[in-house]
């Protein structure tokens, strides 16, 4: 009786998975969407505590932080070419640029929260107990929004490392690339929400 | 039958003998159908627990003053009620346990389309429930908030609430990744033949459930995560003291909360659309009408949160929206009620067990109904908010439309599931012990609440002794009904005479396979021509 192969793990589809990442990527944004609700509301109720405590954030290291994403969206993007034209080692190549550059902006990141944190300004410190309310609110928010950005920032660098590692394997090979092609939707929606993160925090003063 | 390919030349998934042995041959298998019963196991151990505590507190209320336990005790107990049965039953049930079972074999397919991210639901789903309920066991006493965690009291409060919390959080992504799973496998694992509108409503209920599963779910859960980042890190977003606003919270809270009601009720609504013409021998009553209620309802019950804060403080025009939103949504409800009693009308009905929950089904959703639109309009709501009419409109309405669906559709597939059939008279002895302990447990609620008890209340002034003693008799009525029912469930897995593949005359793909399935359940994926309810 068990001699019938079972093959349902080998069921494929590579249109399916996408669609399920499409998914997965709107349940992203709904969940940082209650951050941007707080964000609005506060920001409506504190406008000017809002604009004061928006000079404080160094607007050079999020430009760069800013560019560092949108390039490494670019290498991502093109590493999922590369495959497709059978170009193994480039692929590596470019899934390891874009892993170096999620470094960077880890980094980066690193310097600007730890600067901020040297100047008092961390949630429950003295400093911001001292401080208006629309100020505590907006370093909270900065810290919350961008603390769960980073998160997805280091959940999308495993994703992708985990990738890299099935591409050295050859199980992602240019007929069968629906996961790198995955990790770059997960990619492309991490850099996306930083774009909204950067003006709402950096830019509108 | 005529289609007898599928028939009994494989052996069934039960006794599929895969790469495990045991218990890891369950908790390790990626088979839908095995996935749905370790759902289906679980929230029967669960369940069992937060049904004993809620008549734990309806034996208290059976006397004014303390008869049993002090205020903070009834406080946890209410509170581990309603995570439990809202969180862990009602939310996942009837898609993780019926849907898992029987959307695959319903559309034609041999399993979900991602089965290892279904088994890994399961797993998150049973480590939620760890984290959830160690907030029991834990720290500085249980939870007191009740299921809603409302700020500023949840972050106040020196009980344990971020066990609690955090596990409601972990839940939220099982119930995703079900909902991913489900919209996909409509979308591409449908059997040849089978257009949208060729699909049967079950698998349409579960579509449409999935679909607020994944738009509202990440809102409760950035919530959640937003009050223990308030509890760990002293960021103010709701507290007043830090410049928050409780309010928000609210809002947010229920922008998932209300349509999680509808992720309970349109799965039932789904099962019910498969009972009623089964039984009834005759093809559902206006088809396209339901399919079009199921995405009505979804939709629009997106946009009523408010009305579940119309004492909190918001604008009138809020208020008016709100409350005639939430009209709006009872219509597509009313609808399909019209279209099941429509089906039954001069049909020949053969009289089964399944059948009369579906009937009972339809009077509690009624009472559950309109006494709900009681709530939804504004000055009504003022006067009975947070009364114990609340509780009784929401019990009729969840336990009531969920509970019995849920009951209804284990009494009707059970069969297929196990190959085994249950004692009838039994199962019809004990629905209607329940059915009337239900009803004297609850009805008399609506007139506390009227003249004026509020709910979450372990004590309660002398006038209100007398429907509270009728009350918590009712409780004790319908917790021995339900332990006839699930005796008898439980019994007959191992002694019921053995079922055949379509014990009911079913016409759904379901009743075409074996009983119980094989592990592909086709062994060749049938093509669809007919419409599903095809009786002449």
């Amino acid at each position: 009786m068990n001699d019938h192969q079972v093959h349902i793990d080998e069921h494929r589809d590579d249109e399916g998975a996408k669609t399920g990442m499409w998914i997965f990527i709107f349940t992203e944004l709904l969940l940082f969407g209650g951050l941007f609700i707080a964000y609005s509301v506060y920001r409506y109720l504190n406008p000017l505590a809002f604009h004061l405590a928006a000079e404080e954030l160094d607007t050079t290291l999020g430009t760069i932080n800013t560019v560092i994403l949108l390039v490494s969206s670019m290498t991502i993007a093109m590493s999922i070419s590369a495959i497709q034209y059978k170009n193994k080692k480039l692929t590596l190549i470019l899934m390891g640029i874009t892993l170096l550059l999620a470094l960077a902006f880890m980094v980066n990141k690193y310097f600007e929260w730890s600067g901020k944190i040297s100047h008092g300004i961390y949630p429950g410190s003295m400093t911001l107990q001292e401080a208006s309310r629309g100020e505590l609110l907006f370093f909270g928010l900065y810290y919350a929004m961008t603390g769960l950005h980073a998160l997805h920032i280091v959940i999308g660098m495993a994703f992708i490392g985990y990738v890299m590692h099935l591409v050295v394997k050859n199980e992602v090979q240019h007929d069968n690339f629906a996961i790198l092609e995955n990790s770059g939707l997960y990619w492309h929606l991490v850099d996306l929400i930083w774009i909204f993160l950067f003006p709402l925090f950096y830019l509108i003063t | 039958m005529s289609e007898t390919v599928n028939q009994h030349t494989e052996v069934s998934y039960l006794e599929y003998k895969g790469r495990f042995k045991g218990l890891f041959a369950w908790i390790f298998s990626t088979d839908h159908k095995r996935i749905g019963l370790l759902y289906l196991y679980s929230m029967l151990v669960l369940f069992s627990v937060a049904a004993l505590l809620g008549l734990a507190m309806k034996i208290e209320l059976i006397a004014p003053g303390k008869t049993i336990m002090d205020a903070q005790t009834y406080n946890s107990f209410f509170t581990l009620h309603g995570i439990t049965m809202i969180f862990l039953i009602v939310v996942p049930g009837l898609p993780a346990v019926f849907g898992n079972f029987f959307l695959p074999i319903m559309i034609g397919a041999k399993d979900v389309a991602f089965p290892k991210l279904n088994l890994l639901s399961w797993w998150i789903y049973i480590i939620g429930a760890f984290i959830a309920l160690s907030a029991q066991f834990i720290g500085d006493g249980p939870p007191d908030t009740g299921w809603t965690f409302y700020a500023p009291y949840s972050f106040r409060t020196g009980t344990n609430m971020l066990p609690a919390v955090t596990g409601a959080f972990v839940l939220g992504f099982s119930s995703i990744a079900t909902g991913i799973n489900f919209i996909v496998t409509v979308h591409r694992m449908r059997a040849p033949g089978m257009t949208w509108m060729k699909m049967p409503l079950f698998p349409w209920a579960l579509y449409g459930t999935s679909w607020i599963q994944v738009l509202a779910t990440p809102i409760v859960g950035v919530t959640l995560l937003m009050i223990v980042l308030e509890r760990t890190m002293q960021i103010g977003f709701f507290d007043p003291a830090l410049g928050g606003d409780p309010i928000l919270y609210q809002h947010l809270f229920w922008i998932y909360s209300h349509p999680a009601v509808y992720i309970m009720i349109l799965p039932a609504m789904g099962v019910i659309s498969e009972i009623i013409p089964t039984f009834a021998r005759k093809t559902i009553f206006g088809y396209k009408a339901i399919v079009v209620s199921t995405l009505a309802i979804a939709f629009v019950g997106y946009f009523v949160w408010g009305h579940h804060m119309f004492t909190s403080g918001m604008s009138g025009t809020a208020l008016y929206t709100f409350s005639i939103l939430t009209f709006f949504v009872a219509i597509p409800s009313a609808i399909k009620i019209f279209n099941w009693v429509a089906t039954l009308h001069k049909a020949s009905i053969d009289i089964q067990t399944p059948f009369l929950w579906a009937l009972c089904f339809l009077f509690v959703f009624m009472v559950g109904g309109l006494s709900g639109m009681v709530l939804g309009a504004l000055s009504t709501n003022v006067h009975l908010h947070d009364t114990a009419f609340v509780v009784a409109h929401f019990h009729f309405i969840v336990f009531g439309g969920t509970g019995y669906a849920f009951f209804g559709a284990i009494h009707y597939w059970y069969p297929k599931m196990f190959g085994k059939m249950y004692d009838k008279s039994w199962a019809n002895i004990g629905l209607a012990i329940f059915f009337t302990g239900f009803n004297i447990l609850y009805l008399p609620m609506f007139y506390l609440g009227m003249t004026g008890m509020p709910r979450r209340y372990y004590d309660y002034v002398d006038e209100f002794h007398g429907p509270n003693i009728v009350s918590s008799l009712g409780a004790l009525l319908m917790i021995s009904g339900l332990i006839i029912i699930i005796t008898n469930l439980v019994r007959s897995a191992k002694h019921g005479v053995p079922a055949e593949a379509d014990p009911w005359k079913g016409k759904t793909l379901e009743w075409t396979v074996a009983s119980p399935p094989s592990l592909e359940n086709f062994e060749e994926i049938p093509t669809v021509t007919k419409h599903p309810y095809g009786y002449e």
